[in-house]
């Protein structure tokens, strides 16, 4: 999905308004209407937010906030404790981001500064398949194909030379926290190198063409004037690229094993917070469990907003407005 | 130094020789995936998979004609919500509104963005399948409508940007009302971003499985009352897949492979629609 | 406007014709949601029993017992199926009395994935220990002495379990708890447990899937889906002593001995007598007794009717084990007091 960025443009909006007509009665109602259109987004915000309050109110008097550094999930004696999902859900994010920011930002530097024209469109439209490609379907793939893979090559070769660390140490399954990781990693690859690549462009020529000025190579150019520019903007698309890594819920489900534990190896199954309701929501029988995973929910959506929180106030600073337009 | 001049020149081609890569490795799953579709799935897509319904267990043969006309009625309903929401919201955005004010609406719509549909899904679950006593086409038409919003807002109002302002004075100069220059001096010059952003959100939507699972719930034969259970695509597939019976399985894939095929055409369909308006250098 | 129009329309028309088509064609829909475990059966049940009655369909959703029992409770689907009884507080939530029917029995078989796919054999001792994490590799002892034959692999076990909410769990805890103090200290009985150790494989499907692709994955599963999936399953020891197999008949011979009371909730796990298959459990259609909806209500008890009749003879042929007759009748007495 493109992605655009939108610099501020108050003084249109600002002339309009003075210059319009004297309202009749038809243009107070479409600017009424139209606001109330724009409100519903406020609407479905405090939607959820009550939704999910309003479904987890018994469990949060229950646990309090030991609900947040609980480790046991446990439906029969009815403690429930949401640390090994927050866990999971950080891990598997942060092993994404790993894979996915160098890949991307290096995709994105590529894409505006250093390919050749012809063959940038085509790239770009194929990053954006992949965007298309729905959760579920990436999530089959990963059973059917990349698990089995994963577990006959790459995780010995790396249990045989990082063995001796706590990450890499133990079975290996092939449904594990890396595995879930890698899954957001491809799921996440697209937003990232976009927004990368919209706040590249947006960088001011003026840049390149005064390091150019001076001799410098294409990468030089590239490193010196657009990349430390862009810092700030680039590490927002990270942000967002992590907000969208914390609520994918499908693929991850499928390949990351559901056991809800914290353990240091990488190749140790884990859960996430969107997985446990998704796995769990329906057959939740007993009233505090049914509690217990709209807390979850609540907790994720707390996380969510933070995440989008941080990146927008970083877009702010470095004078840009850019719609994060998050793919699924 | 003679060699420094080499160096930085060995090094240009380093870099680019390596972001070549990575660009390579950001497109090699979507190969990898879509060639995985097409041996697996392709042996299954034939007349009966677009005609049929699903057969019982164990028996041979059936198809997704049900899913298939799921997803788009589910898609018709979440049109029907998101669709004015959003088109409507982004023209205020865009039109109207103060610097501050639309920042924090922004922002709301963003956030909105990121929530994962899962959510959306246990939301409406609480708000309309429990309310009614039924899981229904109309519950997962809403969910699906919910995600639609914040997406197609975002959209329009770029979209609506870009009409130069100078369409906006000239109409007003003429003494036409604002909403109707909004309407039909505006909106009509930016119609073809509009259906763009109508497309690409529903595409999106179109793989959705999460908020589905808690709503529409699945349907084995025809939906013929939008408050009952319906089939979708996504649904389908993910239940197949898991199941034990290969035929099953190949009917999975196939479903999958329709999915992708269709949501690929629509992007396509974007970007050709999309193709002389922008005069970007990339 | 003209594109808009067109899309639009086209939406439009689509919603307008499946609202005609839900006036124009008088077919009802009944909606059930639950267990996994007899999915095969049901599934059979209600394409044969379109054929008996095309005015209704049933359209059922396998999505766990927990999730059945949910849902019944909750009213949004019409019955509900589990393969573990309600418990009374659970029943006590629900807004009416809800029946207990059961309609088959099945077995939950150990399967594995080991190379050669060895027939293999465990008893009490040996499953407790695998599934409570001190059994940890498949050449221990403990199973070595019950194979005498079978050449196990110096290889770490990988437990597989459910990570929904399920029957197969329920009756699989049952047995557990049943044959083992420490399992019911430490775990207990549910349709949804905190596993000491192993992966989360979702529904039966999910489970099957999840250790034919692990190599030294051990996990429990419906008999139909490991014979569906060719997997290897184990003769279990059962509490007379002797190795069973699973198999029809051996869950016939165990639901024989069963004690059932009136609500039809009982509990079949670690039946006496020599040919009895040890974990092995019925599966149950819930519904209320008051229907709150008379027309679906008198198909619901019509389908309830045929299957208790002619559908058990299918039973057999999908490795269920039907009803013994004379709890067929007691069966059929309750189901005609149901109310519209």
């Amino acid at each position: 999905m493109p992605i655009a960025v939108a610099p501020e443009r108050p003084a249109v909006r600002s002339t309009i308004n003075r210059m319009a007509p004297p309202s009749g009665l038809g243009d107070k109602v479409f600017k009424w209407f139209t606001l109330a259109m724009a409100l519903a987004v406020v609407a479905l915000v405090f939607l959820v937010g009550w939704q999910l309050a309003r479904g987890s109110s018994l469990a949060i008097r229950r646990f309090g906030f030991h609900f947040l550094a609980t480790s046991t999930w446990d439906p029969v004696a009815e403690q429930f404790g949401a640390l090994p999902f927050i866990y999971g859900t950080a891990v598997s994010s942060l092993i994404a981001l790993i894979i996915a920011v160098p890949l991307s930002i290096a995709t994105a530097v590529y894409l505006t500064e250093l390919a050749p024209l012809w063959i940038r469109q085509p790239i770009v439209s194929l990053i954006e398949m992949l965007a298309a490609i729905p959760s579920v379907i990436l999530g089959l793939w990963g059973i059917f194909v990349m698990i089995p893979w994963l577990r006959d090559h790459p995780f010995p070769f790396l249990k045989k030379i990082f063995g001796w660390t706590p990450f890499f140490s133990g079975p290996i399954y092939g449904v594990s926290m890396l595995a879930g990781g890698i899954i957001i990693a491809v799921m996440i690859l697209p937003i990232i190198t976009s927004v990368s690549r919209e706040i590249l462009r947006s960088v001011p020529n003026l840049q390149r063409e005064a390091a150019y000025a001076l001799g410098a190579t294409r990468w030089e150019v590239t490193r010196i004037a657009v990349l430390s520019y862009a810092k700030k903007g680039l590490f927002a698309a990270v942000i967002l690229g992590l907000g969208r890594a914390l609520g994918e819920t499908m693929a991850v489900t499928m390949v990351i094993g559901n056991t809800p534990q914290i353990r240091a190896s990488l190749f140790a199954p884990g859960y996430t917070l969107a997985s446990v309701i998704a796995n769990e929501f329906t057959e939740a029988t007993t009233d505090v469990y049914l509690q217990a995973l709209f807390e979850i929910g609540l907790v994720l959506f707390g996380i969510t907003i933070l995440a989008n929180l941080l990146a927008q106030l970083l877009l702010k600073t470095m004078g840009s407005t850019i719609k994060s337009g998050a793919v699924q | 130094m003679k060699n420094s001049h080499l160096w930085r020149k060995t090094k240009n081609a380093l870099a680019s020789a390596a972001s070549f890569v990575c660009a390579l490795l950001v497109i090699a799953p979507l190969a990898l995936v879509f060639l995985h579709l097409l041996r697996s799935g392709a042996s299954a897509v034939n007349w009966s998979f677009f005609t049929e319904l699903p057969k019982p267990v164990g028996v041979a043969g059936g198809g997704m004609v049900n899913a298939i006309a799921g997803s788009f009625e589910l898609l018709g309903l979440a049109a029907l919500v998101g669709v004015p929401v959003g088109v409507f919201g982004g023209v205020y955005l865009a039109e109207y509104g103060t610097v501050r004010g639309n920042w924090l609406l922004r922002f709301v719509a963003d956030v909105l963005n990121g929530v994962p549909s899962i959510i959306w899904g246990v939301v409406v679950y609480g708000l309309v399948v429990l309310r009614f006593k039924s899981f229904s086409a109309y519950a997962g038409g809403l969910a699906l409508g919910f995600i639609m919003i914040p997406l197609i807002m975002r959209t329009t109002e770029e979209v609506l940007l870009l009409v130069p302002a100078g369409y906006r004075e000239a109409s007003l100069a003429l003494g036409i009302s604002r909403w109707k220059t909004i309407v039909h001096i505006v909106m009509k010059t930016a119609l073809k971003g509009i259906v763009t952003a109508i497309l690409l959100a529903l595409a999106r939507v179109a793989g959705e499985t999460a908020p589905l699972l808690f709503t529409a719930f699945g349907n084995r034969f025809w939906n013929h009352d939008l408050s009952e259970p319906i089939a979708a695509l996504p649904l389908q597939i993910f239940s197949y897949a898991i199941s034990p019976y290969d035929d099953w399985h190949r009917q999975a894939w196939a479903g999958a492979l329709v999915l992708v095929v269709m949501i690929f055409f629509v992007n396509i369909l974007v970007r050709f629609l999309t193709r002389e308006r922008v005069a970007r250098v990339l | 406007m003209t594109k808009l129009h067109k899309l639009s329309g086209r939406f439009l028309g689509l919603i307008i014709a499946s609202g005609l088509s839900a006036t124009a064609s008088a077919q009802m829909t009944i909606n059930g949601a639950g267990a996994t475990f007899p999915y095969p059966i049901y599934s059979k049940w209600f394409d044969e029993y379109a054929k008996v009655d095309p005015s209704v369909r049933f359209n059922y959703q396998s999505i766990g017992s927990g999730g059945g029992q949910k849902q019944i409770t909750a009213q949004t689907v019409d019955f509900g199926a589990s393969d573990g009884p309600m418990s009374d507080e659970n029943l006590a939530k629900a807004p009416g009395k809800i029946l207990h029917i059961p309609t088959v029995a099945g077995a939950d078989v150990v399967t594995y994935n080991l190379p050669g796919s060895p027939a293999l054999k465990f008893d009490a001792d040996a499953i407790t220990g695998i599934f409570l994490g001190q059994i940890k590799k498949w050449n221990d002892p403990k199973i070595a002495a019950l194979n005498a034959g079978a050449s196990l692999p110096d290889q770490e076990i990988v437990v597989v379990h459910r990570s929904d909410g399920s029957g197969t769990t329920y009756i699989w805890t049952d047995y557990l708890s049943k044959i083992s103090a420490e399992w019911k200290k430490k775990v207990g009985t549910n349709t949804s447990v905190n596993w000491p150790t192993g992966l989360g494989g979702k529904g039966n499907e999910g489970v099957a899937g999840q250790v034919k692709q692990t190599p030294g994955a051990i996990g429990y599963v419906e008999l139909i889906y490991a014979i569906q999936n060719k997997m290897p399953y184990a003769d279990v020891k059962n509490s007379a002593g002797k190795f069973v197999k699973p198999s029809v008949e051996s869950i016939t011979a165990a639901m024989a001995t069963a004690q059932i009371p009136e609500d039809f909730r009982f509990s079949m796990t670690n039946a006496p007598g020599n040919d009895s298959y040890p974990i092995a459990g019925a599966t149950w259609l819930l519904v209320y007794e008051q229907q709150k909806d008379a027309a679906k209500g008198k198909k619901l008890v019509e389908f309830l009717k045929w299957a208790l009749t002619k559908g058990e003879d299918m039973a057999k042929n999908l490795d269920y084990a039907p009803l013994p007759a004379d709890l067929r009748e007691r069966v059929l007495k309750r189901v005609d007091e149901i109310k519209m």
